[in-house]
């Protein structure tokens, strides 16, 4: 085993740290939420820096990275509290695209989201299925060589900004089976979807989507018929190890921050990081961090293994512990920042809340407790 | 001991919760139990009605214009009006600035402002904590120097929740700065708009702007406005702090979260039955209740001591603690309760007299965000450390 990266990793974790710093900072942090342009200016950055074909394969034109890759980036907008649908594109739908087989509309998709110019949101959710990729009563019906979609998709990141839909839809079975699911590509612009955007607690988007009888052509499945849902579960997977790896990039700039405080901070004559109660707190949140790393690394190590029960273990045990561990860690640092951490002002809240979000996406700490517990 | 309502006390809880029922204008009620901001005209309206009961202050005795009620009574009258969704009465008239003025005030202080808190024809707001000065109050900076018959006082207050709607703020000063630091400070009275009175909103976490900061700049005060004697501020903010932390107890909250989090839990599904059926889930909503009615019995247990005319020492602190644990515990699971939902958040639909949309409905839309604003309640009335210092201190003896 080995744990170090090597020279051309680092370069990428440099670069793109780099980056971050001079472009991507917090006092401009409102703006990338609230502002369309510029939220459109940061994706052609990413796109221009190859960020967002990481994880295409280089003779597809992409930088033919991995997990790995993918951790060191995420850590690193994890630190940088970035905004901009990545996970859903760079990881979720490439994996998904990448593993058609080639052909000229494998080839056209995976140039179009590496270079920025078609974003695609995932929606997988509907409204009362909570984090179950398997509750899906939204329908796609056979019509000649057709499909016509109706149903009800919920919390779709970024949905609203989407040019391309990656839906989840029954072609067979009832709410809850595995068979039957297959994953359609769709125009977001079709005729009889109707997108609901709303801003999200940390700064992001996510809609609402209905579908009323949108048809689609045979060529828009992707994968095989009733067969998406494993893609979609092994697609998701991928996402959840890069948000482990956020997860812990945004716990580490918490501590760096909060322990900036108690050094600074003065109360009782003294800086309140000599007060052993919050001393302790502090060593808390480093074991807290440290735990999440060693669980993000695990998650790449086995994002790729063939037993799908050994991977799917490990992804649910990741985001298990960087839900807990996030949440301890941003409360804490709250707590430690007294008042200051309860305003919308300082850097910490915007970091609580990213964590947060985190953990309600694909998944929160129970439902990944749960899943792991089915595979026990 | 007897351990159950009195037939009297019982007849007193309907008597209330008819009263209630009847007079809670319904707009109000529905903004209380969707957690949403309410308005100035929203506290003074029901401020008003329960006036006109002779209600407007349940914890005053009667020759100050209070019903005069027992402990147990204040306790039954708390309960029915959170169950029936009516706002909290404010404490930072009834609570602080009123117990302080019948102990400490002079006649004519008592006079001119203890009958205008019982209608809200003063809104109070509370000056204490400032940058500098947060746990550490002693440290405050705040000065108000003498000037013939008048003090003129600058420095900046933070954290003054509310001081948006005030007329009026009782405030920590330094006048005198040599010896020990508690020993300088005076406690006045600040009208909030005497020129060089500034209010600057500070946006929280749930994306509203309930405290401030308030800025004093050789704003003048007549020296009659100083309470207690000069340099004797800090008995009395001690006095009030003690005040404070009983009210933090936060039970009416507790029940209001557990509330909500039920008819969440009967409501959302998950593998498609009610949530409440999930064995996972439902494990922590119970732990939580037991939580909960463990910090009913003990506020019990204190509000008859009190009644009985026993000290009350460090247990106003435990319940603090445990009352903002329990909070912040039913907060974190209502959130859950959500699921996916907890996301999507439109911060205008906590304003009353929103109409617009949400993803999921009102009651989803603030999960998150009560869950954020709830981390205030072991920071503030002093934060849980100060509290376990307190505790700690009286049980080691050291």
């Amino acid at each position: 085993m080995d744990f170090e990266i090597n020279d051309e990793q680092r370069l990428l974790a440099d670069s793109v740290g780099r980056w971050l710093d001079a472009d991507y900072r917090f006092e401009d942090f409102r703006r990338f939420a609230a502002d369309a342009s510029v939220a459109r200016q940061n994706w052609a950055c990413l796109a221009e820096l190859g960020l967002l074909g990481v994880n295409i394969p280089e003779k597809d034109g992409g930088l033919g990275g991995g997990a790995i890759e993918t951790l060191l980036i995420m850590q690193q907008f994890g630190r940088a509290l970035v905004v901009d649908p990545y996970v859903s594109n760079a990881v979720i739908a490439v994996a998904l695209v990448a593993a058609e087989p080639a052909g000229e509309r494998r080839s056209r998709l995976l140039e179009q989201i590496g270079a920025g110019s078609c974003r695609v949101s995932i929606a997988a959710l509907e409204p009362d299925g909570r984090f179950d990729l398997s509750l899906v009563r939204t329908v796609a019906k056979a019509e000649g060589g057709a499909f016509s979609l109706s149903g009800r998709k919920a919390v779709v990141i970024h949905g609203d900004t989407a040019d391309q839909l990656i839906v989840s839809a029954r072609t067979a079975g009832g709410a809850g089976e595995t068979h039957g699911i297959s994953l359609f590509l769709v125009d977001a612009h079709s005729p009889g979807i109707e997108i609901r955007g709303f801003p999200t607690i940390d700064g992001q988007r996510a809609a609402e989507v209905h579908f009323k009888e949108v048809r689609v052509d045979q060529g828009a499945l992707l994968g095989g018929l009733h067969g998406g849902a494993e893609p979609l579960e092994w697609a998701v997977d991928r996402g959840i190890a890069a948000l482990c790896a956020e997860a812990c990039g945004a716990m580490e700039k918490l501590l760096e921050l909060t322990a900036e405080h108690l050094r600074t901070r003065k109360q009782f004559g003294q800086p309140i990081g000599k007060f052993q109660a919050l001393q302790h707190r502090v060593a808390d949140m480093a074991i807290a961090v440290e735990q999440t790393r060693s669980m993000a690394v695990l998650a790449a190590a086995k994002i790729d293994v063939a037993d799908r029960a050994e991977r799917r273990r490990a992804i649910s045990a990741a985001k298990a512990m960087a839900g807990r561990c996030g949440r301890l860690v941003a409360q804490q640092a709250v707590q430690l920042h007294g008042g200051m951490g309860m305003t919308d002002e300082i850097q910490v809240g915007y970091y609580f809340k990213r964590l947060t979000a985190i953990d309600v996406t694909w998944g929160n700490v129970e439902h990944h407790v749960e899943l792991y517990g089915d595979l026990l | 001991m007897n351990l159950t309502e009195t037939p009297a006390e019982a007849l007193f809880r309907t008597e209330i919760r008819h009263f209630v029922e009847a007079n809670l204008p319904r707009t109000i009620r529905d903004d209380v139990l969707a957690f949403k901001h309410l308005t100035k005209d929203q506290y003074v309206r029901w401020q008003r009605i329960l006036a006109g009961q002779g209600w407007g202050a349940p914890g005053w005795p009667a020759e100050y214009g209070g019903p005069g009620w027992s402990a147990v009574q204040r306790s039954i009258f708390d309960d029915e009006c959170y169950k029936a969704g009516a706002p909290r009465q404010l404490p930072f008239g009834l609570s602080m600035i009123g117990p302080v003025l019948m102990k400490f005030g002079t006649a004519e202080q008592q006079a001119r402002y203890l009958p205008r808190i019982i209608r809200m024809d003063d809104w109070w707001c509370q000056g204490y904590s400032e940058p500098g000065a947060g746990s550490d109050l002693a440290a405050l900076k705040t000065v108000a120097r003498r000037d013939g018959g008048e003090y003129v006082v600058s420095g900046q207050k933070t954290w003054t929740t509310l001081a948006q709607y005030a007329d009026w703020m009782f405030c920590l000063v330094r006048t005198r700065s040599e010896g020990k630091p508690q020993e300088g400070i005076s406690f006045v009275l600040i009208d909030m708009r005497a020129p060089g009175v500034r209010v600057r909103p500070i946006r929280t976490l749930d994306l509203g702007a309930d405290v401030n900061e308030v800025f004093l700049d050789d704003v003048r005060i007549p020296v009659a406005n100083l309470v207690g004697p000069e340099h004797g501020g800090w008995t009395i903010a001690k006095y009030l702090l003690g005040h404070e932390r009983t009210n933090i107890a936060g039970i009416g909250m507790c029940r209001r979260l557990s509330a909500s989090l039920k008819e969440y839990a009967k409501r959302q599904t998950k593998h498609g039955r009610p949530l409440i059926e999930d064995v996972r889930f439902r494990d922590r909503m119970v732990k939580l209740e037991i939580d909960l009615l463990s910090h009913e019995w003990s506020l019990m247990r204190l509000i008859s001591l009190e009644q009985a005319g026993r000290p009350v020492g460090v247990e106003a602190s435990m319940l603090k603690i445990r009352g903002s644990e329990i909070q912040q515990d039913l907060g974190e699971l209502l959130m859950e309760s959500a699921g996916p939902y907890a996301l999507p958040f439109v911060a205008e639909a906590l304003d009353s007299g929103f109409e617009g949309e949400t993803a999921a409905g009102i009651g989803l839309n603030s999960v998150a965000a009560l869950y954020f604003d709830l981390r205030k309640v072991s920071i503030y009335g002093g934060t849980n450390e100060v509290q376990k210092n307190i505790i700690a201190k009286s049980v080691l003896g050291l």
